[in-house]
């Protein structure tokens, strides 16, 4: 019976590849062909079938000459914040449109040089800045997942990384790249039944990602398995003297340490995450969680996180605040969009060219963050969150005191319908209330399928690591991907 | 110390000027402050811009190391607190120069904090008086890009060569009460940056410019509001700026207006300031620390390696100029107040001690008076300066030699000078080829004694009747007829011999 390509997860495609079962021409086509019948998702913002091919077949040639890299022949998908030489590169907003850089991020360059190839940019919120997806200038992902019972509205892929999500969910593309600032790897891949790893802080270069909040942007992979997330990320993390804030360590050999084995570990289950009106399938969810790790020989702790409630509102100082000064080089003088209206000075111009450059949310973002910097505001705001942000990471500390990870949901719900919170930004920003956290702490955190809703949506479990432990981190979400046998996938409708 | 008597004479009496002024100076190095582009003056438009000076999308900032070492040398010779922990701000503001729309500076947690400098009121008077003028604080910052008005009738264009060369900002506290003391205080410390070489002081190309703080009060009163001139860019401007501001302020305050806190532009044309922006539409620069770059913290080796690498300073070397050296107080002044004068100087006297295997202390005074007055008039004639010097300190150091030994008399050593401008030649090369060397042959001497006592036998009578003073003429005519080339202590002595 002959394998169908796009099933198959990195790591066989690895294997299949390498025992000679197929090319890694037609694992690129096979995917190509994928991403070119499922317009309907709008996953893709660019689609970049010869850079895949290309890849692929030097992927070919190496076999033939036994010099294969950790990725050859495997075709990923980029999320269209990272700049890529010589294809578009848009943050998904209508004031880079066009914009084509003359150089290649250090991520995807680092997969690149491990073999790997581009099957097209992704669609995301626009400026990663939204967790439905919804902002996007080239108008939204659609997730492949629908509610059971005949229910076809369609569904949010979650953001801001969703057509990494939809993309991987959909099997267009084995894997992706993702960003994560305050939850945009993890809420995405609860919401279509993946897996996605932040990884902690300076462990990927940001040298070339469109930058949204600086002190907590990070890189990291999304794939159907947590072994598919340990290959992606030994390839993309390392030092980068470009970016300053970039960790001088070495990569471990993730991949080669993954043990589902937890005998020995402690689970720390934060008290404050059980927030009120929390979906009774939630808490079940997590209680499922809970006998898996223990399961795996894990010991369960109850631990105490008491800044938490105090995360949310401070991420959403620290992050537009970043984020107003960050996109204030998007004026239309030297790239990107320009609007020059007749007989308009300089003033004029940065005001038409951000007017029509910059969707609503990236505006509000824009004006928060411009308020919260503000003289007369700044202590009151900005310093405040920046104390807060101190008590949150040495809340983690404490933590780790007594346990190794912790578990908790990815998000408080399953996928929500398109269109059900845009007219509501505050309702919309508590889908990010159990991820900001371990954003603003810095520390590793992925979500991995831990189950289905009544209505036959997915659910994630979200492990949270200390410092540096991402190994801790894919352990225990190796530990709830074996238990959880989680097989189901979106009935193809487009 | 002394307190300044500079006064502005109003119609209500006298008034007090207060100034403070905030250098820019721009740090010396290949490299600018985040990116790896030159930073070379004059380049054309647009061609040393990297990815991150143009701020395209992704770009991060590292900073440069030898910017960092050059701000902590430069602290360290204004003997100002180097801090170990500091951090670089975000100063956001929208302009067509400034590609990120905020400019890397550092606001609340400075690399240098206090320190002072002690200027002179007339460096090269020794007795002048001496003022010790407050550091507040030395940060480091991104500079902007320039607009070019003049290329296209309607638009303006933008060269980002400038865009994100290191500066550092250094301000004063408002100690200065006349043009004479920030003009004072602008040279010394100009010549501090460019003895610790980590800024060349130009004024002209912009590399050193200055915000110029100046409020007025009647003495002992309270400070009075400032405006600041920016941009200033010379010393001259500089002290016009204060003179004319003051003035303005004074008869704005007298005629029953008040002064408004403002920024202002000095026009040199017309030597008045004019306002550019007052203090109610300010930007509100929303400063936060730069979330893409780490604190700076600096380790104690990087700082023992930057007191190590620090030059012998103005101060320092004019005292040791004096009492080790033995030179005149105006000498060792002029000699320090540009490192330049002083680097010749020193090459010349060791070049000096080496031929002459003396120390030198025995050859700095011949050495001194050579550079002042024979190199120094030859440089101002040929309209040069020290640094395309035709003469090198070696060759000088050769001249001053040939004197020293006895082979050239000082009229002559002027004369191979001449030469040695003229030709570049050695002056052992040009002594030879010429037949300059002084001659001790007291044959040759006392034939043309001898000559010219007979050729002038009425002036001989006059002598021995008693005008000695007849005496330097036989020297004079003896000398010029062995063409300058005799030893004048043999020609005297010979002389005294023939005269009787």
């Amino acid at each position: 019976m002959m394998t169908n390509l796009t099933d198959l997860t990195v790591a066989e495609i690895r294997a299949g590849f390498r025992a000679g079962e197929f090319s890694a021409r037609e694992v690129a086509s096979a995917f190509s062909a994928n991403v070119a019948s499922a317009k309907a998702l709008n996953a893709f913002i660019v689609e970049t079938p010869d850079h895949a091919l290309a890849a692929a077949d030097a992927a070919d040639a190496a076999r033939a000459s036994g010099d294969l890299k950790p990725l050859s022949g495997v075709p990923i998908g980029m999320k269209d914040l990272f700049c890529t030489q010589g294809v578009q590169s848009t943050a998904a907003s209508h004031m880079l449109e066009g914009f084509v850089p003359t150089y290649e991020s250090t991520v995807s360059q680092k997969l690149w040089d491990a073999g790997a190839g581009m099957l097209g940019k992704l669609n995301l919120d626009q400026f990663a800045m939204g967790s439905s997806n919804e902002t996007s200038y080239f108008g939204n992902v659609i997730s492949p997942w629908r509610r059971g019972g005949g229910d076809n509205a369609p569904l949010a892929p979650g953001g801001s990384s969703g057509g990494s999500a939809a993309a991987i969910s959909a099997r267009l593309c084995p894997a992706a790249t993702g960003t994560d600032t305050g939850g945009s790897i993890r809420q995405p891949a609860a919401f279509t039944g993946i897996s996605g790893i932040k990884p902690t802080y300076g462990r990927c270069s940001r040298w070339g990602i469109v930058a949204f909040a600086s002190s907590l942007d990070q890189a990291g992979p999304m794939a159907r398995t947590v072994r598919d997330n340990a290959i992606l990320l030994e390839a993309m993390a390392g030092f980068d003297a470009k970016d300053a804030t970039s960790l001088d360590l070495p990569v471990p050999k993730w991949e080669a340490a993954l043990s589902s084995d937890l005998r020995g570990k402690k689970v720390g289950i934060p008290r404050e995450y059980r927030v009120d009106g929390m979906p009774a399938e939630i808490d079940a969810l997590w209680e499922q969680g809970i006998a898996f790790l223990k399961d795996a020989g894990a010991e369960i702790v109850e631990v105490s996180l008491p800044h938490t409630q105090y995360a949310l509102p401070t991420y959403y100082i620290i992050a537009p605040a970043e984020a107003s000064s960050n996109l204030a080089r998007y004026d239309g003088v030297r790239y990107g969009l320009r609007d020059l209206p007749d007989g308009a000075g300089l003033q004029d111009m940065y005001a038409a060219t951000r007017a029509a450059g910059f969707g609503p949310e990236v505006k509000r973002r824009i004006m928060i963050g411009t308020y919260v910097l503000s003289a007369g505001f700044y202590d009151a705001y900005y310093t405040q969150a920046q104390k807060v942000r101190t008590l949150i990471a040495r809340d983690f500390e404490r933590a780790w005191e007594s346990c190794d990870v912790l578990l908790a949901p990815t998000a408080p719900s399953a996928a929500f319908a398109l269109g059900e919170k845009q007219a509501d930004p505050l309702a919309m920003y508590l889908n990010d209330v159990f991820t900001v956290p371990a954003s603003l702490a810095g520390l590793p955190a992925m979500s991995v399928p831990g189950g289905l809703d009544s209505s036959g949506l997915p659910l994630g479990l979200q492990i949270i690591g200390k410092p540096l432990d991402e190994q801790g981190v894919l352990n225990a979400a190796l530990a709830i991907e074996e238990r959880a046998g989680f097989t189901a996938r979106p009935e193809r409708w487009w | 110390m002394t307190e300044s008597t500079y006064r502005i004479q109003g119609a209500t009496g006298e008034w007090e000027v207060v100034v403070g002024l905030e250098v820019h100076a721009q740090i010396t190095s290949h490299a600018k402050l985040f990116s790896g582009a030159s930073t070379t003056f004059g380049a054309e438009p647009n061609s040393q811009v990297s990815l991150v000076d143009a701020a395209m999308p992704g770009m991060l900032p590292v900073p440069n190391g030898e910017c960092i070492r050059q701000a902590v040398r430069t602290g360290m010779a204004l003997n100002a607190q180097i801090n170990r922990w500091s951090r670089f701000d975000r100063k956001n503001y929208f302009y067509a120069d400034l590609p990120q729309g905020y400019q890397i500076s550092q606001l609340y947690h400075p690399i240098v904090g206090e320190g002072e400098i002690v200027v002179t009121m007339d460096e090269k008077d020794p007795d002048s008086a001496t003022k010790t003028i407050g550091i507040e604080r030395l940060h480091v910052e991104q500079d902007a890009g320039k607009l070019m008005h003049d290329q296209h009738p309607t638009r303006s264009y933008v060269d980002l060569n400038r865009s994100g060369v290191a500066l550092m900002e250094i301000v004063s506290r408002p100690d200065m009460r006349s043009p004479a003391e920030a003009g004072a205080y602008l040279r010394k410390l100009r010549t501090i940056l460019r003895y610790v070489g980590s800024c060349d002081g130009n004024m002209e190309e912009g590399s050193m410019r200055a915000d110029v703080n100046v409020s007025v009060r009647k003495p002992g009163d309270p400070l009075g509001t400032r405006t600041e001139t920016k941009n200033v860019n010379s010393v001259r401007f500089v002290m016009a700026t204060i003179e004319c501001e003051a003035q303005r302020q004074v008869d704005v305050i007298e005629g029953g207006g008040k002064i408004v806190q403002e920024t202002r532009l000095f026009d040199p044309d017309k030597v008045e300031t004019r306002s550019m922006r007052s203090k109610e539409d300010a930007h509100d620069y929303r400063y936060f620390p730069d979330p893409d770059l780490l604190p700076l913290e600096l380790e104690d080796d990087f700082l023992e390696d930057c007191r190590r690498s620090l030059p012998e300073l103005p101060d320092a070397k004019r005292k040791r100029y004096e009492e080790g050296l033995g030179l005149s107080a105006y000498n060792a002044a002029v000699l320090t107040a540009e490192a330049e004068t002083a680097r010749w100087f020193e090459a010349l006297m060791a070049e000096g001690a080496r031929i002459q295997k003396k120390s030198e202390g025995e050859v700095a005074k011949a050495s001194a008076n050579w550079l002042l007055s024979e190199l120094f008039g030859a440089l101002n004639r040929l309209g040069r300066t020290l640094d395309d010097s035709p003469v090198t300190p070696e060759r000088g150091a050769e001249l001053l030699a040939l004197v020293a030994d006895g082979t050239i008399s000082g009229t002559i050593s002027k004369q191979v000078f001449e030469i040695m401008l003229e030709t570049g030649d050695a002056p052992p090369k040009i002594v030879e080829e010429r037949g300059l060397k002084q001659t001790s042959d007291t044959d040759a001497i006392e034939a043309a004694v001898a000559k010219i006592l007979a050729d002038n036998g009425d002036k001989v009578a006059q002598y021995k009747g008693g005008k000695e003073a007849l005496f330097g003429f036989f020297v004079g005519q003896t000398m010029k007829a062995m063409q300058g080339k005799a030893n004048p202590q043999v020609v005297n002595e010979l002389l005294k011999t023939a005269l009787g």
